[in-house]
């Protein structure tokens, strides 16, 4: 039982920490979303985003090949939901101008109610979509 | 130096959603299942991660600058608007339906899984979709 809440607490703090150090060091929000597109559509200063994101990718690579922690199972739901739920997602982060990272770990981290409003939302729309998924439709992944 | 601490910081933010967990969807969707057999555990990440930015955030912006830029670069709005509750809504509809946000599924593109793949390209189309059509609304 311990195990089981030990892993997400070391990640959600390590999460915590890199958000503090961007902003200590880069004077940057930790919002993925925002890097990701930022970095896509060619904003100016963009080589620090483009590494963050090297780093995003190869920092789970990296736990993974020292911790010998077996990669997670597949989605078993096929690539067409995958396009769907990508979809939705990237419209949405840009509408929201924000996503967990940016709205959730920053944002609540500044005492922001803008980002309260949305975290509260995405989060209650994300267990209403699992609902309706699993327990209205019976199906769903 | 600049470059260096982000790409640290990313290494730092990759490893700890790989290691909490996020990256995978089934303990996500497991953890939006509040209503089914409800897996916890992923409420530790967002109350891990948000106890040290709610402290550390405050002593940092204490600073006049930031270490290696020439100032702090902060979101400014404040707004609780229709078009923050909308995208927020979508954004969850989109996480709920397959277990990713942004973050973890460019991290978990390593695992090398179809899936993960298509959901990052049609994410970016859709970041790109919803940039063109505020640009439009804008001019």
């Amino acid at each position: 039982m311990v195990n089981q809440f030990l892993a997400p607490l070391a990640g959600g703090l390590l999460i915590g920490l890199s958000a503090v150090m961007l902003l200590l060091l880069v004077g940057r929000i930790a919002g993925i979303s925002g890097i990701a597109w930022s970095a896509v559509s060619g904003a100016a200063d963009n080589a620090w985003r483009w590494l963050f994101l090297l780093g995003l990718i190869g920092g789970g690579a990296l736990y993974h090949w020292i911790s010998g922690t077996p990669a997670p199972a597949p989605n078993p739901a096929g690539w067409p939901l995958a396009a769907a739920a990508g979809l939705v997602v990237g419209i949405g982060v840009r509408l929201g101008n924000g996503c967990t990272s940016g709205h959730g770990v920053c944002g609540l981290g500044f005492h922001s109610l803008r980002s309260l409003a949305a975290t509260a939302t995405f989060m209650t729309t994300g267990i209403i979509t699992v609902f309706i998924l699993r327990h209205v439709l019976g199906g769903g992944s | 130096m600049k470059a260096l601490a982000a790409l640290v910081c990313g290494l730092m933010f990759g490893a700890g959603l790989a290691l909490s967990g996020m990256t995978d969807t089934a303990k996500v969707l497991g953890f939006l299942d509040i209503f089914g057999d409800w897996m916890p555990d992923l409420a530790f990440v967002m109350g891990g991660a948000v106890a040290v930015t709610a402290i550390a955030f405050t002593l940092v912006l204490r600073r006049r600058t930031p270490i290696f830029a020439q100032a702090f670069s902060l979101p400014q709005a404040r707004a609780i608007d229709g078009r923050l509750m909308i995208g927020s809504a979508l954004f969850g509809t989109g996480w709920g339906l397959y277990g990713y946000c942004p973050g973890p599924g460019l991290t978990a593109l390593i695992y090398g899984h179809t899936g993960t793949l298509a959901f990052v390209v049609s994410m970016f189309a859709g970041m790109w979709l919803a940039s063109r059509w505020l640009q439009g609304r804008a001019s």
